[in-house]
């Protein structure tokens, strides 16, 4: 057993790091590390240094733009762009869109949109969620009836990530609502958003910001060489994606830096006594706990890479654990911050706590850690 | 980086299980244990064989040149077996007497440790010192070349069947580190909650042996305490496992309403969740017994082992109280191995400090 990196892993992550240290534009780098609102240009522009370098999508096929990278460069990639405070890729494209496309897309699907996600000539979406249909997901109901050459859908879809910024979304539909098995009926679109019929509304969280939306489509017309995979074979597509997603999810380099973060805050602020919060038993105690929480997330994620690389194999159920625990880290982290704060200073405070309110999501997305439990109990225990 | 035992730690924690499996079940444990002894020697004897007693030791003292890495599967496996002979007090004193021994002194008692034929313990808990490494109220007096301690030393684990005991003592230079012969001291023996054997060793000027020179002994022990508790963590990680694995086969077969226990979501989460606790301090385990191996810096090997300390403690008391609420009554009785699993991961939450002691350790390093 041998926990440390190779000598090549360690040159590798150095050369990460450095190039980091000279290609992330001090603006953006401070927006991150205030937690300020990164606008659309934000996000495309670090989008395209990286895609100029050759590192906007590790994981794609190598003829596409992928960098042939071994799943533990691609996590000590993810951590150090986590830990520089580089902003976080939009992974709507990158993560999902393009990797579905790759495995289930036709020749032509592939030519037309996965070079302009690699460049970041597109800004996708999600269109998933329904207010009907949450964790239940296979029970959404938004149509999509054929008609000659296209598909007309009518629905709504709920917590849209950033379709407000978005060129494109892609789309899980109802082709069939005749099946006797709910995921049956189910198929993947993409869907231009500049086409009519298509409402943008904003659900503004209680942090006071505008991230998510709601998508509601009346009468929209959808070519029907815009369908992925098979029509009725949507779910395999979902599943294939739900699987990528949880890997990604636990995000250890981006807690890394907010621990050091929230340990700077601690040692600078008030505690009762007159000396620094950082001081004080109690906080020192969950600070402590929260540290090694994360310690053993972060060797937890390298077992997994280590299985993947042996076997050769993506990881299996057991994976949910990351996001669990990763989603739990990430709420721990901002709810310490916002402890630690000087109430008196309410500048900070409130930066914090909207920090704080923000990340009340983690548990909820990408599957909410119920659900991941019931992934666990189902296919690892067969219960 | 690389997760996988190695072909020679695979094959000793297979003969070890191996064993457990065939010659140390359940029932056969249940023998020992309330046996006047409380342990077994025809058990000591199968292990010394199959080189467990040898391996932590260096090679030129008979040993294998082991380390905590290559004990990590033995002790899950004891962990998982409930295994009651004194292995970890053997193994710690021998490496207490390895650090702090001279050549002659070392040359005296490791071979016959690794054989198997010699058992040590570590006498070093006082009354009210709880996990203070420092407190050490008992006293050593030289006369000549001769020493002799005085203090009494409490809940030694394995003191009764060792042959020898490994003494602190404070000596008007500092603390040293001593070798006497049981017989030499008065013995108060316990069976603890967790079916283990120790004793309060009573000194009354009890003829001792310097362990060399006597230099820097509270660093030796602090070195060998942390081996220990990387140890006790991979035992533990076995115990938990045992707990998960028959408590899911529990929900598994036990009906109630007409249907398994297993198919009702607030016990399937609390499952899930037990199983998290137990992968993560897995890792943990991974973490503390490859920084005591490899790590020559003593701050960067007592981060690792407080925080897989912290991670254990607390795991181990989620899991044992899930398994056991899980069995319901059942889970209450003396029947059921899993109470007896409860019970000694129980003591391992407190074995080498709580995690309210490793929560400041770790805090002031």
């Amino acid at each position: 057993m041998d926990l440390n990196y190779s000598d090549e892993e360690l040159v590798f992550r150095d050369e990460i790091r450095s190039w980091l240290a000279a290609n992330l534009p001090q603006d953006l780098r401070e927006k991150v590390e205030t937690y300020a609102e990164l606008t659309r240009d934000d996000l495309m522009r670090w989008h395209r240094i990286l895609a100029q370098k050759g590192w906007v999508a590790p994981s794609w096929q190598k003829e596409w733009g992928g960098t042939d990278w071994t799943p533990v460069q691609r996590n000590i990639f993810e951590e150090e762009c986590g830990f520089a405070s580089a902003p976080p890729l939009m992974l709507f494209g990158l993560h999902m869109c393009g990797p579905v496309l790759q495995r289930f897309g036709t020749q032509a699907q592939k030519e037309r949109f996965l070079p302009r996600i690699y460049n970041g000539d597109d800004f996708w979406c999600q269109g998933y969620s329904e207010p009907g249909s949450g964790s239940d997901l296979a029970s959404l109901k938004t149509r999509a009836e054929r008609q000659g050459d296209h598909y007309v859908v009518n629905g709504q879809k709920i917590w849209t990530t950033l379709a407000h910024y978005a060129d494109w979304i892609f789309c899980l539909v109802r082709a069939d609502p005749s099946t006797d098995k709910k995921q049956d009926g189910i198929s993947f679109l993409l869907i231009d958003m500049k086409t009519p019929g298509i409402t943008v509304r904003p659900l503004m969280l209680m942090d006071g910001v505008r991230h998510v939306n709601e998508v509601f489509f009346d009468d929209v017309k959808v070519p029907v060489e815009n369908l992925v995979h098979e029509e009725g074979k949507g779910w395999t597509v979902a599943k294939y994606l739900l699987g990528h997603e949880r890997m990604s999810a636990g995000r250890t380099g981006v807690s890394k830096r907010e621990l050091a973060k929230l340990k700077e805050l601690a040692a600078s602020q008030p505690g009762n006594d007159g000396k620094a919060i950082i001081e004080d038993p109690h906080f020192r105690a969950k600070l402590t706990r929260l540290e090694v929480e994360l310690m053993a997330l972060e060797i937890t994620n390298l077992r997994f890479l280590d299985e993947m690389r042996r076997t050769g194999q993506p990881p299996g159920a057991d994976v949910s654990m990351l996001k669990i625990k990763g989603t739990e880290i990430q709420q721990t982290l901002t709810e310490l911050m916002m402890r630690a704060a000087d109430p008196a200073d309410l500048e900070k405070y409130e930066v914090l706590a909207r920090r704080y309110f923000n990340m009340r999501k983690t548990t909820i997305y990408g599957g909410s850690n119920e659900v991941q439990r019931n992934i666990i109990a189902k296919m690892t225990f067969g219960l | 980086m690389n997760f996988e035992s190695n072909e020679e730690q695979r094959l000793l924690t297979d003969s070890v299980r191996r064993f457990i499996d065939k010659d140390y079940d359940f029932e056969k444990r249940r023998k020992i244990i309330a046996s006047p002894e409380g342990w077994d020697s025809n058990a000591w004897a199968a292990l010394a064989e199959m080189g467990v007693t040898a391996l932590a030791l260096p090679a030129e003292y008979d040993g294998f040149d082991g380390g905590a890495v290559d004990l990590m599967g033995i002790m899950e496996a004891f962990g998982a077996g409930l295994v009651v002979e004194p292995f970890l007090p053997t193994v710690l004193a021998g490496r207490l007497v390895m650090a702090a021994g001279s050549e002659a002194q070392r040359r005296a008692i490791l071979p016959r440790v690794a054989s198997g034929e010699l058992r040590l313990a570590f006498a070093h808990l006082e009354r009210g010192a709880r996990f203070d490494l420092s407190r050490v109220g008992a006293e050593a007096k030289r006369t000549g070349d001769a020493w002799t301690i005085s203090g009494e030393k409490r809940a030694v684990v394995g003191a009764p069947v060792a042959g020898k005991l490994v003494v602190s003592a404070r000596t008007p230079s500092g603390l040293g580190l001593f070798l006497i012969d049981t017989q030499d001291a008065e013995l108060k023996r316990h069976a603890t909650v967790d079916g283990m054997r120790v004793a309060d060793v009573l000194l009354f000027n009890a003829k001792a042996e310097l362990l060399g020179d006597g230099a820097a002994t509270l660093a030796k022990i602090e070195e060998v305490n942390d081996f220990g508790t990387a140890l006790v963590c991979a035992e533990a990680v076995g115990a938990m496992k045992y707990a998960c694995d028959t408590t899911l086969d529990y929900l598994k077969t036990r009906k109630q309403f007409g249907v398994t226990i297993g198919s009702f979501q607030a016990l399937q989460h609390r499952m899930v969740d037990m199983y998290i606790a137990s992968e993560l301090s897995r890792s943990m385990t991974c973490l503390a017994c490859s920084k005591v191996d490899a790590t020559g810096d003593a701050k960067e090997r007592a981060h690792a082992v407080s925080a897989a300390k912290i991670k254990i403690s607390d795991s181990a008391r989620l899991i044992s109280q899930e398994a056991v609420q899980l069995h319901g009554g059942m889970g209450m009785t003396e029947e059921l191995k899993v109470s007896h699993t409860f019970r000694r991961l129980t003591v391992i939450a407190e074995q080498f400090g709580d995690e309210d002691y490793h929560l400041t350790r770790f805090g002031a390093l």
